[in-house]
């Protein structure tokens, strides 16, 4: 029956092939009976050229130029048949467009019939399946189709709920590219799915993707590279040489299996995705797709044409234009569904609710239909709630009881008190509670917390410098920020000086054990659980290279930080009191204690003095008819002090979980296995010191 | 080298001799071929591609073609696969669908 189709007949013949009006929808390139059903809009192109290669070559086999009749509003759409006369197929077609219409910058368009452009619905892109090599001059970004018969089984997403949560950032090429990684496919997806036990061994739940999108590692202007991938090219397609199998253009079926495998060991994949500008960069670009089929309708522009640069990297992406709203759906859409990915994590959010002039709108479209799109109902929406151009909305963003957002407030904290800055108790405080004086009733889950993520310093670099140091940047370390509220702890690098050494051990320990027993969603960042440090340089994007991947022989010279992360995980997985879905009150809610009380050196005496220097949380569940509580005590004073102890919860004791003061392994113990306090009316902390207890049975009397 | 296919079904077990190149052209007669052993019921696949001097990704895409049209618990076995084509085999997760042989005797090559 489907062999008797009328539609699967050319009318027309145009550049040597059949061919008929194609379908407008949906975008891009799909296989239909008999043949390629192509369709590209743009508003305000004359005329459009279908441009067809043969994988690899530099001349076209063909250019097609879509009659007027094969135009329908702003689309122009036509199915090709005898491609495999032609001795193309779905494997060997590579293809791109040409767009003719004014070049009048100053009314913001910019068309260019010379140049070849990529499709913005590109599913699989060629050309690019070597890391760093130089551009083909001709069609550098080639266009081509994926086929979709992953075998994906029986997969289906973990569904982690948010308060169980505790995301791992990573960078797909630094995380396994080092020789000591071990893998067969160093740097790529399959190298990364080799690598997920260690991270379900260590108990995080959602590894975060930095940007995985095809993108332009050569787009650096001081000879380096821009090896993290902020400056996305094809939006629909993984990164072609992230894959081991990129040559055999199998970069997609890779990047699936890397989703299965992780769904299979517990774990969520979260995509860094990048809508808030691309590779184009301003006038100075070049036309790689968007810039040459419609500039003015993907672009922010000034009133005379100039590119908007609220992102800092030269333009801006017109997301709350109809056209592109309509693109980042179908673009998160196409992750979700054909990958099968758990959530996204957007960069520069902030721009995502600006209207086409810049300003800021209340109730963003874009994000209101991201927060109740069907088809990403299930997903994780993380907001990095800021711009390049002040625009600051922590706590503000527009969140439709949806989004999460990255707590930069959060970060900021947890910095200042552990390096010692005097008024930081009272902030600490709401920090550690999930912020609920910024999210209100979205909860402690509207928090993701962090102290360190790839943009800044490391944690181990956090400890070891009191300035950045990002003089290979090219930019005489004027790049970077400089408020990173860091300390070196003595001395500004590294040092042999075992007083300077233990004390930064500490140091990270304090800020690990408080990220992993605050109220809200956790971020590590790939490789601080080892100690990984990036020379003191605070913006490594540039870098690629063995001093810049993580280096797995850390995770052994620094078993003792590893495990104490380990443990720290474990031990939030094993206390709802430190996992809260909504915020924690200051009275009883079930059984007789708060959900959270606050002490001090005396219990029930907490001091929010603008001199103090300690915090003191009891974290109280009585969910599920058992009691869950746990006292989090940290010191930021250079002398240890005796804290009085609030009583436990009847029937039991207080047992001690970790003590950053304490000599490895006891730094922090196996959860369950916690040894009870000799003391239960007062527990020492030392210097610059978190400890952690938990109140289990008293031990029976022997 | 032009291809051909060409195969015997004994027993419940479809072995299918290959020679030449299997991409996106000749992918659709191997794909022909294993339709006709599902519809025979077969219970194995034996894919013998020692002769094959070039498998694209069209090629390795038969595999999971074969893994979803044969009955859930049949076993396909690949026996001569090239170096490198195993090695992809392995790092897009399709070694998860059959089963790689150095020779039909031997047993599942390392890979």
């Amino acid at each position: 029956m489907l062999q008797t189709r009328v539609d699967a007949y050319p009318t027309h013949r145009i550049g040597g092939f059949p061919v008929r009006a194609g379908r407008p929808l949906p975008f891009g390139a799909r296989p239909v009976p008999g043949g390629v059903n192509f369709s590209v809009y743009s508003t305000h192109a004359t005329a459009m050229t279908l441009v067809l290669f043969r994988r690899g070559e530099a001349a076209p086999v063909a250019e097609l130029p879509f009659p007027s009749s094969f135009r329908r509003g702003a689309v122009f759409a036509m199915t090709v048949f005898g491609l495999e006369e032609a001795g193309l197929d779905l494997e060997t077609l590579e293809y791109g467009y040409r767009a003719d219409g004014p070049f009048r910058p100053r009314e913001g368009h910019r068309f260019d019939p010379g140049a070849i452009l990529l499709d913005p619905y590109a599913t699989l892109v060629g050309g690019r399946e070597e890391w760093g090599a130089p551009h083909d001059p001709v069609y550098p970004y080639r266009a081509r189709i994926a086929l979709d018969d992953f075998d994906w089984e029986d997969d289906r997403p973990p569904g982690v709920a948010p308060e169980d949560t505790v995301v791992y950032e990573l960078h797909v090429r630094g995380f396994t590219r080092h020789p000591s990684s071990g893998v067969q496919a160093p740097g790529t997806f399959a190298g990364l799915a080799e690598r997920l036990p260690y991270l379900a061994r260590l108990g995080v739940t959602c590894v975060e993707l930095m940007p995985v999108f095809e993108f332009d590692e050569l787009d650096n202007p001081r000879g380096l590279l821009n090896y993290w991938g902020y400056n996305p090219v094809g939006f629909f397609a993984p990164k072609a040489s992230y894959a081991a199998s990129g040559p055999y253009g199998m970069q997609v079926d890779e990047f699936k299996n890397l989703v299965k495998q992780a769904h299979r060991a517990g774990l969520e994949i979260v995509l860094d995705v990048v809508f808030n500008h691309t590779a184009e960069g301003d006038e100075r670009g070049r036309a790689i797709s968007f810039r040459g089929l419609d500039n003015s309708a993907y672009y922010m522009l000034t009133p005379d044409g100039h590119y908007y640069n609220f992102s800092g990297t030269g333009n801006t992406m017109n997301c709350n234009h109809p056209v592109v709203r309509e693109f980042v759906l179908d673009c998160l859409r196409h992750w979700a569904a054909e990958f099968h990915v758990d959530g996204f994590r957007f960069d520069l959010a902030a721009i995502l609710g600006r209207a086409p002039d810049g300003t800021v709108l209340a109730n963003p479209p874009l994000l209101e239909s991201l927060a109740h799109d069907p088809v990403l109902n299930h997903c994780k929406l993380i907001a990095e709630a800021w711009d390049a151009a002040g625009l600051y909305q922590v706590g503000s963003f527009p969140s439709y009881s949806r989004w999460s957002e990255w707590n930069g407030r959060y970060r900021d904290a947890v910095r200042r008190f552990v390096k010692g800055d005097l008024g930081t108790a009272g902030e600490l405080a709401a920090r550690m509670t999930g912020s609920t004086d910024l999210y209100g009733s979205r909860g402690p889950v509207a928090s993701v917390n962090f102290v360190t993520s790839h943009d800044g310093f490391t944690l181990r670099d956090l400890v070891s410098y009191d300035r950045k140091h990002n003089e290979l940047n090219g930019e005489d370390n004027r790049d970077g920020d400089s408020a990173n509220h860091s300390w070196n702890c003595g001395h500004e690098g590294p040092t042999d000086d075992p007083g300077v050494l233990a004390l930064r051990a500490r140091q990270s320990r304090n800020a690990l054990l408080l990220l992993l027993t605050s109220h809200g969603i956790p971020m590590l960042l790939a490789g601080d659980e080892m100690g990984r440090t990036q020379h003191g340089n605070n913006n490594a994007y540039c870098h690629d290279g063995p001093e810049w991947w993580l280096d797995w022989d850390l995770a052994e010279e620094n078993a003792d930080l590893v495990r104490f992360v380990r443990n720290a995980i474990a031990f939030r997985r094993a206390h709802p009191a430190l996992r809260r879905r909504e915020g924690a009150v200051g009275h009883p809610v079930t059984g007789d204690l708060p959900e959270v009380s606050w002490h001090g050196v005396r219990a029930w005496t907490p001091d929010w003095s603008p001199h103090s220097r300690l915090v003191a949380a009891m974290f109280y569940s009585g969910a599920d008819g058992g009691h869950d509580c746990v006292y989090v005590a940290a010191n930021s004073y250079w002398e240890g002090l005796v804290l009085e102890l609030p009583a436990p919860p009847g029937g039991t004791a207080w047992h001690l979980f970790a003590d950053t003061a304490a000599a490895p392994p006891h730094d922090a113990c196996e959860p369950g296995r916690e040894p009870p306090l000799a003391d239960q009316a007062r527990v020492p902390i030392g210097p610059r010191a978190v400890i952690v207890l938990v109140a289990r049975d008293r031990p029976t009397e022997e | 080298m032009t291809f051909d296919a060409t195969m015997r079904i004994d027993d419940g077990t479809a072995v299918v001799r290959l020679t030449g190149e299997l991409d996106g052209r000749s992918a659709p007669t191997l794909n022909q071929l294993i339709a006709d052993a599902v519809a025979a019921q077969v219970g194995r696949l034996v894919l013998l591609v020692h002769d094959v001097t070039y498998m694209s990704s069209a090629g390795i895409r038969c595999l999971v073609f074969a893994h979803q049209k044969l009955p859930r618990g049949a076993e396909i076995v690949l026996v001569g696969t090239r170096p490198e084509v195993a090695e992809t085999i392995r790092l897009t997760g399709f070694d998860r669908s059959v089963v790689l042989q150095e020779s039909v005797t031997k047993g599942p090559a390392e890979v």
